[in-house]
């Protein structure tokens, strides 16, 4: 996969995430705007949607192909059509919207803004709200599009996406919890927490895992498509948690990579292979296996921190966004 | 790598009892023409922009890092607004923070040293505790928050000094100077005080106070035999002090039964090693009861000062440059907490003599 071809657009302000439906990628700017890439033609133009009036805060796929929604510190969720039309699909005054996840298969999408998580399916013509005791810091909805994970202080709420009466199941630890992923087989729940750490829960016997020793904040965790490994940002190499064989509990992670001190800050998973993408602190972006698989450069260092990196669905693309608005696609198939 | 660059935005905190004068403190930076873009976060507020600046809600969520320590408690709130103000194209000369009037000013100033984005990108400017003058020994008489709130203070503005008189006026003042013998205090009716005295001031940044004033930490450093016989009665009459003029401290501090400073000096030179044992020690046992640690120390082969400064358990300490030339190498240590132990911090404090 080495000898990747590059193409780097130049967008001049913060990529605060990113996301891929389909061959487009796209990205929201702390500048309020939505940039679509087609993946298949890296010479055009890429389509500037003016999104937000303020920043832009979260991005996702949305439910049907090539379509994203986004949210913004002007309170509104804006679904983008691949041209780049745009429709809000919700608008919460004087708050902002930070957080939205969907699920493709089961036409979920998620949302949330301050202690609210918002359900939306596709046929709802309201969203419904669930609250938490305070505010919502990550959200995931697990592999089957059953279940939303919420993050907040002092753990994790688990609802039922179809159920509206029945109970959530509260996954409980001390401290601020922020990213949120699920394990492929949607037994675990792994969070990023404001400290140095991970935590997770098994849901099936309510085993609690305790991952630390992070030099930052991990902000960003990746699971091998089928569950293996789950790698971490947060230190100055990749760090894998074994899940294979009982979970993690009691082993060793497994690391790859590193450029120096920097620190690993965006990982992303390949949707086809057992492969993680890797960009650091300083901007350095590279492929890489948990153990002797060794690991492969495929950007130097610039210098501008690596906020948010995915695949496209057939694994052979990458996109990388920085803190400074580059935007680096890094092209892996044969020329 | 969470050095502070020279381009850190600085961070106002404002503090102050309901009813203090904090926001007509904060319309006055929104409204007048000082040329600065400030990001404001206020309390229950939708996000509302006013000319240049932006106004942002904020929640007061205060929550517990490192698993239940109660002084590593943090705002989860301004880490999330704050990390989401610094991703924004329009940039911020400043943010000023308003905490509502029961709130606990630690979590506020905690968050700034304790999340590394947030310690690289921004650096805190100072805490501007708003005193209402009128009504403050009342405040202090059934708050602790009003006590820690002036405690906590880098700055303070005596407000509504045209509403009491030149006695009471005194009286207050030695009561704040008790409570906290370093902060900078302001007489204002009406906030009426030009910006620049209080905004990005870096009063917090102990490095700058001292170039700022270099009677910093001397001004009221109590002698080491100094007799704390305080005063127990909130309303106390005259306490008959002389009147020095208004330069570093016209008044005696009245020291509060509850929340109380104690300040030690040595012209002896200290072991850094032994400090930083005893000092991290101290912190870490009593660092719930100690609100704010300000020192500047002579330490033993070394030609700079070392400057350290703690809210609570959370402490920096710095090497920041050479001693003025006239100045005298002096070592202070100034504490401000609930039911501290002098005695033991003073046998604590000279036994760090190299």
């Amino acid at each position: 996969m080495a000898g990747a071809r590059i193409t780097t657009f130049s967008f001049g302000d913060y990529i605060v995430a990113a996301a891929v439906n389909g061959r487009l990628f796209a990205v929201v700017l702390g500048d309020g705007t939505v940039r679509l890439i087609d993946s298949e033609t890296l010479d055009a133009e890429p389509v500037t949607v003016a999104a937000h009036k303020g920043a832009g805060l979260c991005l996702s796929a949305d439910i049907d192909n090539g379509h994203f929604l986004s949210g913004g510190d002007d309170g509104r969720l804006v679904r983008i059509a691949p041209l780049g039309k745009t429709e809000v699909l919700a608008e919460i005054k004087g708050r902002w919207i930070d957080h939205v996840t969907t699920h493709a298969a089961s036409g979920v999408r998620a949302y949330a803004s301050a202690k609210d998580a918002y359900i939306l399916g596709k046929k709802d013509k309201e969203a419904r709200k669930v609250t938490h005791a305070t505010s919502v810091g990550g959200l995931a909805i697990n592999p089957k599009g059953k279940r939303l994970a919420a993050t907040h202080y002092n753990g994790v709420t688990l609802w039922w996406l179809a159920s509206k009466d029945s109970e959530p199941t509260r996954l409980e630890w001390k401290g601020s919890h922020l990213q949120v992923a699920w394990s492929p087989d949607g037994d675990y729940v792994l969070t990023a927490m404001q400290e140095n750490a991970l935590h997770g829960w098994r849901l099936s016997d309510g085993e609690h895992m305790r991952m630390s020793g992070y030099a930052a904040k991990v902000r960003s965790l990746a699971f091998t498509r089928r569950g293996h490994f789950l790698a971490t940002g947060g230190s100055e190499r990749v760090i894998c948690w074994p899940f294979t064989g009982g979970g993690p509990m009691g082993k060793a992670p497994v690391e790859f990579g590193g450029a120096g001190d920097s620190v690993v800050t965006a990982v992303a998973s390949n949707p086809l292979h057992d492969l993680f993408a890797a960009g650091f602190d300083n901007g350095t972006l590279i492929l890489g296996q948990p153990g002797p698989g060794g690991t492969a450069l495929v950007m130097k260092p610039t210098g501008n921190s690596i906020t948010s990196i995915v695949w496209n669905p057939d694994g052979d693309k990458i996109l990388a966004g920085t803190e400074n608005g580059d935007v680096h696609v890094a092209d892996f198939r044969p020329v | 790598m969470s050095e502070q660059t020279s381009s850190a935005i600085p961070v106002t905190v404002l503090t102050g009892y309901l009813g203090a004068g904090k926001t007509t403190l904060l319309n006055r930076v929104l409204t007048e023409n000082h040329g600065k873009k400030y990001a404001v976060i206020v309390n229950e507020f939708g996000e509302i922009g006013i000319d240049n600046d932006l106004v942002v809600g904020a929640d007061e969520e205060v929550f517990e890092m490192n698993n239940g320590c109660i002084c590593c408690t943090v705002r989860g709130d301004l880490i999330r607004i704050i990390g989401s103000l610094l991703k924004r194209r329009e940039k911020f000369d400043a943010i000023l923070v308003e905490t509502t009037g029961l709130a606990d000013p630690a979590p506020v100033a905690q968050t700034f040293f304790t999340d590394d984005d947030i310690k690289k990108k921004t650096k805190l400017d100072s805490i501007v505790t708003v005193v209402d003058a009128k009504h403050v020994e009342q405040r202090l008489a059934d708050s602790g928050e009003a006590k820690e709130q002036i405690a906590f203070a880098d700055i303070v503005l005596l407000n509504k000094t045209d509403l009491v008189s030149a006695d009471d006026l005194k009286r207050i003042e030695a009561r704040v100077r008790g409570l906290n013998p370093f902060a900078q205090i302001y007489h204002t009716a009406r906030c009426g005080i030009e910006l620049d005295k209080i905004l990005d001031k870096g009063a917090f940044d102990l490095k700058r106070a001292i170039e700022l004033d270099p009677c910093f930490l001397h001004g009221h450093a109590h002698d080491p035999s100094h007799n704390h016989d305080h005063d127990h009665d909130h309303h106390g009459h005259d306490h008959h002090h002389h009147d020095h003029g208004h330069d570093h401290g016209a008044v005696n501090p009245v020291h509060d039964e509850d929340i109380r400073s104690f300040s030690f000096a040595t012209d002896k030179l200290l072991s850094a090693e032994k400090f930083d044992a005893w000092i991290q020690d101290v912190l870490m046992s009593q660092g719930q009861s100690i609100l704010r640690t300000k020192g500047i120390l002579n330490m033993k082969g070394q030609d700079q000062r070392f400057v350290f400064q703690a809210v609570h358990m959370v402490s920096e300490g710095e090497y920041t440059g050479a001693w003025p030339a006239k100045d005298k190498r002096r070592s202070r240590l100034v504490f401000i907490g609930r039911k501290l132990d002098e005695a033991a911090l003073r046998a604590g404090f000279e036994s760090c003599v190299a």
